[in-house]
């Protein structure tokens, strides 16, 4: 029988169905992070089990709040790093060598085409970039994750969503997912996985395509998928390449994942890209998204560049080539917020950092901090953030704050104007 | 298993998010009770006060589309919990609220829009609802008169509520 992806997936870790609907998965990478697990832990130790199903598959950063602002995060950390050196978990990133979580596992290869992974974390999704099966999950799900390797999920329905056409100068992966969660609504792909397809996706690197699957969430998808290919294959190769005979025979592989012809979908959707501006959203939810023809001349407080989203080095070098030998405008302050540390440490090699600080920005060390309001560029109420992460929610970054997300390419040419701006009427620099 | 049912809370609008039902920046708390006096703190719906006597005797929560959207942080159903209010009925949930509501033996109870608006004309008449779980009906109580619905769960949500959440359904079985 022809099946999608998820469903191949879903098949090969099956561990129980215990009722008609409900599928128990065996999962390969369990992710962890200082926000949500702390609390699994404690509830662990005062059940009387605090073990770990498998110290490999567990990996651990220290990233939303980072380093620790006050005692209550520092207590989270604590008990974040006791239980690794506990267990002698050996992935585990602290500040020094961290990154935003979506960021770091895949820079260190964790994640594989067929895998199943969890976090307690909603953006988990973004995993899928590499043809896994990738959710968020609550607490309780990573508790027993952690204990015994398993989580419940329903059947999945998938949805396809072709992206074909030419990509216009100036519109990157961010302006794609926004226009896609514009199309499908905030609650269009619930329980469904988006599977990613069409010219426009074979054509996009990992990071643009990480991009992509990040915000599955935001229209309800459980993960973002992409059939991993032969870049999948370039970026995984470091990791893999002791596993496999060649490149050749690791594609093979990679393409027993890939949905067969005739599986079914829920739905379908195409959109043509050619003629597609950048993307702006307005209001409390994100798919209130507008062409950046629309929004341009909104003033804005805060620009904000970083986030499990937009962090990466493809999306620093973006903003760069906009920002290089200009200023940002007067009364207005802008953050650069490497995702990872390895980022930052190519970033400064490069001459990127530079650019960004020459141009007046704010470089901040790898946090999830702005993004939820955490720390690292909290708004104040009545403000306007200009912003690359993935939620314009209501006090998302702030208490009575507003946030408009765009791309890396919008935010860098909002800095230097002040006001929202079309990136289309700038001229890149060479990076 | 938990007690369901009582004084009803009706939060008229759709795609309520858990930023708004609990803020990002009380997540660095160790324990649920922390989260108590937090709850919905960040709504905005018209004529809504969270720390309204009325809000705060609330057992049920009624709404609409989409609950629970955006974060996957426990801490919503969590501030719930710990508000005494173990049930929340909506026209839809987002996968992961929902979920979260059953591993911790609450309920998440989806109805169509036509029988959400019909607990909806309720709303303003001091209006209650009774759960009864075994054969999966409730029954609206207020001013405006009375009526039982039925509801649909999938066998696996109720057995999680039964065993008292995933923890001890799956340290059972696995």
């Amino acid at each position: 029988m022809a099946m999608t992806l998820a469903e191949k997936i879903f098949k090969t870790h099956l561990k129980d169905e215990p009722f008609p609907g409900t599928k128990v998965l065996n999962i390969d990478v369990v992710l962890c992070h200082e926000i949500t697990t702390p609390i699994a832990i404690n509830d662990l130790v005062a059940r009387g089990k605090d073990r770990v199903f498998d110290t490999n598959r567990i990996k651990v950063v220290i990233d939303h709040v980072s380093p620790a602002k006050d005692s209550q995060t520092a207590l989270q950390g604590k008990i974040l790093r006791d239980w690794v050196r506990r267990h002698k978990i050996k992935d585990f990133f602290d500040i020094g060598q961290n990154g935003v979580c979506h960021s770091i596992f895949p820079e260190k290869g964790f994640i594989r085409p067929g895998n199943t992974v969890i976090m307690g974390d909603s953006h988990t999704c973004t995993h899928g970039a590499f043809g896994a099966f990738a959710a968020g999950v609550g607490t309780t799900d990573l508790e027993v994750g952690i204990l015994k390797g398993v989580c419940s999920f329903r059947d999945p329905e998938t949805i396809r969503v072709n992206l074909n056409g030419r990509l216009p100068e100036g519109v990157y992966s961010k302006d794609l997912i926004l226009k896609v969660i514009k199309t499908l609504t905030v609650k269009g792909a619930t329980d469904c996985v988006i599977e990613f397809h069409g010219d426009v996706v074979k054509g996009l690197s990992m990071e643009s395509r990480m991009t992509l699957c990040n915000m599955a969430v935001e229209a309800g998808g459980t993960s973002g998928v992409c059939m991993p290919d032969e870049v999948t294959l370039d970026y995984l190769w470091p990791f893999i390449s002791g596993d496999y005979k060649d490149k050749k025979a690791a594609l093979e592989e990679f393409k027993k994942w890939w949905s067969d012809e005739g599986c079914k979908y829920a739905k379908v959707v195409d959109i043509d890209v050619s003629d597609m501006e950048p993307q702006v959203t307005f209001g409390y939810k994100p798919d209130q998204v507008k062409n950046v023809t629309e929004m341009a001349g909104t003033l804005v407080d805060q620009i904000y560049i970083g986030s499990c989203t937009n962090g990466r080095m493809e999306d620093l070098k973006i903003a760069a080539s906009y920002v290089k030998g200009k200023k940002i405008a007067p009364l207005v302050r802008a953050i650069v917020s490497p995702a990872t540390t390895e980022i930052f440490r190519q970033a400064e090699a490069n001459g990127i950092i530079k650019i960004f600080l020459d141009a007046g920005f704010c470089v901040t060390n790898p946090t999830c901090g702005a993004c939820l309001g955490m720390s690292n560029g909290v708004l104040a109420e009545g403000e306007v953030c200009a912003s690359t992460t993935n939620r314009n929610f209501n006090g998302r970054m702030g208490k009575g704050g507003m946030v408009h997300l765009m791309s890396p390419a919008v935010a860098a040419v909002t800095a230097i104007e002040g006001k929202i701006a079309d990136p289309r009427k700038f001229r890149k620099e060479a990076i | 298993m938990k007690k369901f049912g009582g004084k009803v809370l009706f939060l008229d609008r759709a795609d309520i998010n858990t930023d708004e039902i609990i803020p990002a920046k009380y997540l660095t708390v160790n324990t649920k009770e922390e989260l108590k006096p937090h709850m919905l703190e960040d709504l905005k719906i018209d004529g809504f006060a969270p720390r309204d006597p009325a809000v705060l005797a609330s057992k049920v929560i009624v709404s609409r589309a989409n609950f629970g959207c955006g974060s996957s942080r426990e801490h919503a159903p969590w501030v719930f919990e710990v508000n005494d209010i173990n049930v929340v009925i909506a026209t839809s949930f987002a996968r992961i609220f929902r979920q979260n509501m059953f591993n911790c033996g609450m309920l998440a109870i989806e109805m169509p829009e036509a029988a959400i608006n019909e607990l909806f004309e309720h709303k303003g008449a001091e209006a209650a609802i009774a759960i009864d779980f075994d054969t999966d009906k409730l029954t609206i109580s207020s001013g405006k008169g009375s009526k039982t619905l039925s509801y649909q769960l999938m066998e696996f949500d109720k057995a999680l509520v039964k065993a008292g959440g995933w923890v001890e359904f799956a340290d059972a079985k696995y």
